[in-house]
């Protein structure tokens, strides 16, 4: 156990410095710099700057100054406001993104869980065909379609909710909404499929085969063994409901990581792009590691390091 | 002797895509108190419809019992309401299936699952569930029941499993077992174990077992009495001892000669019966074994032999009984493994 999570830490470590070289390999080689888009500056406030940056060092030395900084947690300053920390704009952004992504994945999992379910016990009945025409539609329409729509009939015409902006829970409900859609749809098609299958295996006929009822068949035998492939696609779920907060913040003015992070894109701030982008590989890498614990906790048949690391 | 169960022309059809199966077509036996009755044939020859059908546990779109009784206890389980029948599973019938490996719950201790249908029937609390359910993995023979309670199926081996399936069928003491291949994805040596224990629990217990196999050595060991079924059909019915040496129906000559003997050497091919089962889609008006029946006459492509009564018990479905027939003689040699 110890030494899987040792090893396991390691090969954590192993891919961010991957992710953090690649990162900086490629800001490097992308033409320009964060001050081509500025009006002409005087040249001696450019070399100060640039000195300021240590962008006037030859490369090398700019990336062991980069890895020495990023061991010591410090994603280094912006460029566009030189008087913030990368690290204080994650701290800004992040509970922002990270409240959204949390109630948009609790969305797409007890809906998606609830909806799948039901459409596998009404298996080619009327609930099953409503709830497959919603995944396909929840699959096809892309959220910056859907989220003007949101903005547009609940927030708008009918004035239910906040169009945009970052207030109270009020303003949360329509971008959680929009953010979950996707998810939703895939959890939901994925809980049916495997619903279905568990279904027909021999052990949910022995269960009735005990007299149970139904409802105790499902809730005992049927709805944990179902919800596995749910959890191995956790991760992934994780990943795209991370990319879809970049649209979405957007779209909604939230002033959240995934919005930040567009923008600095665009403006070419160089540390802040990195930092970002390293944070964002740490989390996802970190919940990688988590859903796998939980897939062994909830799984007897998996043992710690057994299932090998991918 | 008791009469337990009585199946009275049962018929049982599927609806798939491809037509109307009909699996079951008017199978009628009894069973009683205490004893065993083997249903043996060939696989598809519809032994495991004809188990659900006394479970109501066919798979319902797309099967149907179209027609037919079971009686059980005074009631007609075909008539019987959903409840009632939640109430008769697993406390008054028990059944244990095939494949032990994939029949018990991979995620819930053996423990609970033999506690569940305890608690759920009896409604007895969970100590004295508890204290019953390492009762039975005692006496299922499970060394060290105190720690395999609280273990996971993947923890044991097929052989236990299939006792762990003996003691949860059997925990509620039910008055019929219901042993569907019990023995067939097991090792030879595990199989004679499994035969061995459920003849050893039903001597303590008296509870009936209506167990199904297409192994007639499996019969020879444990049944008393034994039902031959051919396309959803039982052709010969009848005590042990007159389906094994006295049998009257060419299907069970065949069965008999497809059975490995102790007199032949391992590595000698079988003489398995040339040909297939009927097509159940659209199965022949006549005897369903008649296209791959040595003696078949004119008549048994045409019409249904009726069930002739060799002896009080001994029961056979074939035109060779027919005074107009064509006498013939065919010694089958029977060796017991
Ligand atoms: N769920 C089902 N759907 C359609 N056909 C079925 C189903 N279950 C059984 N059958 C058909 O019923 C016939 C008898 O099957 P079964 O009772 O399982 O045979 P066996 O004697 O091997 O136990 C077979 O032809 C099979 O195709
Ligand atoms: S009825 Fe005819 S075909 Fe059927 S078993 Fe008897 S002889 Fe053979
Ligand atoms: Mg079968």
């Amino acid at each position: 156990m110890l030494r899987y999570v040792v090893k396991r830490i390691l090969l954590m470590l192993l891919s961010l410095w991957v992710i953090a070289t690649l990162t900086f390999v490629l800001m490097k080689s992308i033409p320009g710099d964060p001050f081509t888009s500025e009006k002409k500056l005087p040249e001696q406030t450019l070399k100060n700057l640039m000195a300021h940056y240590h962008l006037d060092k030859p490369l090398p030395t700019q990336y062991l100054i980069y890895m020495k900084n990023l061991a010591n947690f410090d994603l280094g300053f912006s460029i566009k406001s030189s008087t913030r920390s990368v690290n204080e704009i994650i701290a800004d952004g992040f509970p922002v993104s990270a409240q959204l992504g949390i109630q948009a994945i609790l969305i797409a999992l007890i809906l998606g869980i609830i909806m799948g379910s039901t459409a596998a016990l009404r298996h080619n009945r009327l609930p099953d065909y409503a709830i497959m025409v919603l995944a396909v539609i929840g699959i096809s329409i892309p959220s910056f379609v859907l989220a003007p729509f949101l903005q547009k009939y609940i927030g708008w015409q009918w004035d239910l909710l906040p169009i945009a902006g970052w207030g109270d829970f009020t303003h949360t409900i329509l971008p959680s909404i929009a953010l979950a859609f996707l998810p939703l749809a895939l959890v939901t098609r994925l809980m049916r499929s495997s619903v279905l299958d568990v279904q027909g295996q021999d052990y949910i006929r022995t269960a009735q085969a005990k007299g149970l009822p139904p409802v105790r068949v499902f809730t005992h035998h049927i709805l944990r063994n179902a919800i596995f492939p749910i959890i191995t696609i956790m991760g992934p779920l994780v990943a795209g409901i991370l990319t879809g907060s970049f649209v979405i913040e957007k779209i909604f003015s939230i002033p959240g990581l995934g919005k930040r992070f567009v923008e600095d894109i665009f403006n070419r701030d160089y540390p802040v792009i990195m930092g970002v982008t390293i944070f964002y590989s740490a989390f996802l890498i970190l919940m990688n590691f988590i859903v796998d614990l939980v897939y062994t906790w909830v799984d007897p048949r998996v043992k710690l390091g057994e299932r090998e690391v991918e | 002797m008791a009469r337990l169960l009585e199946v009275d022309n049962l018929h049982v059809t599927f609806e798939t895509y491809a037509g109307k199966v009909h699996a079951v077509r008017g199978v009628s036996f009894t069973l009683n108190k205490g004893e065993t009755l083997a249903i043996v044939g060939e696989s598809g020859s519809g032994k495991s419809v004809t188990a659900q059908s006394i479970m109501r546990l066919i798979p319902s779109p797309p099967g149907k019992i179209t027609e037919g009784r079971i009686l059980f206890e005074g009631d007609d389980l075909v008539q019987a309401s959903k409840k009632k029948m939640l109430r008769i599973r697993g406390s008054k019938i028990g059944v244990i299936f095939q494949d032990p490996m994939t029949s018990l719950n991979p995620t819930m201790t053996v423990g609970k699952q033999i506690m569940e249908g305890l608690i759920w029937h009896q409604k007895i609390n969970r100590h004295e569930a508890q204290k019953r359910a390492l009762e039975m993995l005692r006496l299922v023979g499970i060394p060290n029941p105190e720690q395999r309670f609280h273990q996971y199926p993947h923890e044991f081996s097929g052989g236990m499993r299939q006792r762990v399936m003996i003691a949860m069928a059997l925990a509620s003491d039910p008055k019929i077992l219901i042993a569907d291949e019990p023995t067939t994805a097991l090792d030879v040596t595990i199989q004679a174990q499994i035969l061995e224990l459920m003849q050893e629990i039903q001597k303590e217990t008296e509870t009936a077992i209506i167990l199904i196999t297409h192994d007639l050595g499996v019969v020879a060991e444990v049944a008393q009495r034994v039902a031959v079924m051919y396309g959803g059909k039982i052709v010969e019915t009848g005590e042990v001892e007159e389906v094994f040496y006295r049998s009257r129906h060419p299907y069970t000559w065949g069965l008999m000669a497809s059975m490995p003997r102790l007199d032949q050497r391992r590595d000698q091919e079988l003489e398995p019966i040339p040909g297939t089962p009927p097509d159940l889609y659209d199965p022949p008006p006549g005897c369903p074994f008649a296209d791959r029946c040595p003696y078949a006459m004119f008549i048994c492509h045409e019409q249904m032999p009726e069930t002739t009564q060799v002896s009080p018990t001994h029961q056979v479905a074939c035109w060779l009984e027919d005074p107009r027939a064509t006498p013939v003689n065919k010694e089958v040699k029977v060796n017991i493994r």
